[in-house]
């Protein structure tokens, strides 16, 4: 399934690099990554276009699936991203409490927010996502792709950077 | 600092029928499609043991790993977890198989929350592993391999991943899809 419509992106869809992410917001190494894609879109500014799935590994993280259903549902009153960093930054409080208090500090409709929580109105959503990773091989988070192709390296700046660089020039080519 | 969480979850694509070395030198001796399934019964926790015929007129994914508790192992069978609806439409049930003990066996599926059945291939060791040419026996352990068999019992995709690296489901997957599209090609020819 390739980045559309459906997705949330940031940086224009005519970008030379697409780089995708799966992640699970429960994930210690997605929570690491977070900040490196951060630097990687200002270090690339217009030239990468970022969009994020969420791959919500539920048995062995138990509040993964309500933070990515959280942050669809954020995402549906316009603040997908801005919930996407506050869940990055709030790792370790991931509960339903403190979801409804991450939705408050947004300033978003709290009562939609909680009704959509508790009806699981975007499970089908982070499922589909979930199921678009296991069709391409995800098996872990995070898992990025690079115009396409799965970053097979380590997901430190350097090693992202070049590997985009390379993607690049070999377009430029 | 290097970030090298993603590297111990690396895979290569899975590869229909193509089995890698399983020692240097040695081709792995893994039972291939159209061989008829070893029966096996196995242990899963002191009072209760899995037999092959349990699963009889339902596929069977038998998923060999080396140990318990090895990170890489369970990134794969937490993915396999979280991918049993999935394998269910296909009318498919997984076991996994390793040769540590049912106690180990039992701790290590309640930490992940695991719902499916744990098999120990303890005793004899490995000898499951062995009749289906998976076990590695300079290590004491089997390989991380996959075997997809039939309604009848049939094995008709089996797949060995290099030691370390977690295979995912995508060609388990894959392979339930080819079952299911020779079976409606098969309904359409007859």
């Amino acid at each position: 399934m390739d980045v559309g419509p459906r997705d949330h992106v940031q940086g224009p869809a005519d970008a030379p690099v697409t780089l995708l992410e799966y992640g699970d917001y429960q994930c210690p190494f997605c929570g690491a990554a977070h900040p490196i894609v951060k630097a990687l879109q200002r270090q690339l500014r217009e030239s990468l276009r970022f969009a994020f799935r969420h791959f919500p590994l539920t048995t062995i993280h138990e509040y993964a699936e309500g933070a990515a259903e959280a942050a669809e549902s954020v995402g549906a009153q316009g603040k997908f991203w801005e919930m996407r960093d506050t869940l990055f930054q709030n790792q370790p409080a991931l509960d339903y409490g403190s979801l409804l208090g991450y939705a408050e500090e947004l300033e978003l409709d709290l009562e939609r927010f909680a009704t959509e929580l508790d009806n699981h109105v975007y499970a089908p959503r982070v499922r589909e996502d979930f199921i678009s990773g296991v069709r391409r091989g995800v098996n872990g988070t995070p898992t990025f792709f690079i115009n396409g192709v799965r970053h097979e390296g380590a997901f430190d700046f350097e090693t992202m950077l070049d590997a985009i660089q390379i993607r690049m020039t070999n377009l430029a080519a | 600092m290097q970030l090298t969480g993603n590297q111990r979850l690396e895979r290569r694509e899975p590869q229909r029928g193509v089995s890698p070395e399983v020692e240097e030198g040695q081709r792995s001796t893994a039972l291939p499609p159209g061989t008829r399934a070893p029966y096996f019964k196995l242990h899963t926790t002191p009072d209760q043991a899995v037999a092959l015929d349990d699963f009889k007129g339902k596929r069977l994914i038998v998923a060999f790993y080396p140990a318990d508790w090895s990170p890489v192992c369970g990134d794969e069978l937490a993915i396999f977890n979280e991918v049993l609806p999935e394998f269910r439409k296909h009318n498919a049930e997984i076991v996994g198989i390793s040769v540590d003990g049912v106690w180990c066996h039992i701790a290590y599926a309640k930490y992940n929350k695991l719902h499916f059945s744990l098999l120990s291939d303890f005793e004899p060791k490995g000898e499951v592993a062995r009749t289906y040419g998976v076990y590695r026996k300079k290590d004491g352990f089997s390989e991380r391999a996959l075997f997809l068999i039939d309604e009848q019992g049939t094995i008709r995709w089996s797949y060995v991943s290099p030691i370390g690296v977690n295979p995912g489901a995508d060609g388990v997957l894959d392979a339930l899809e080819d079952l299911e599209n020779e079976k409606s090609q098969k309904g359409a020819a007859a």
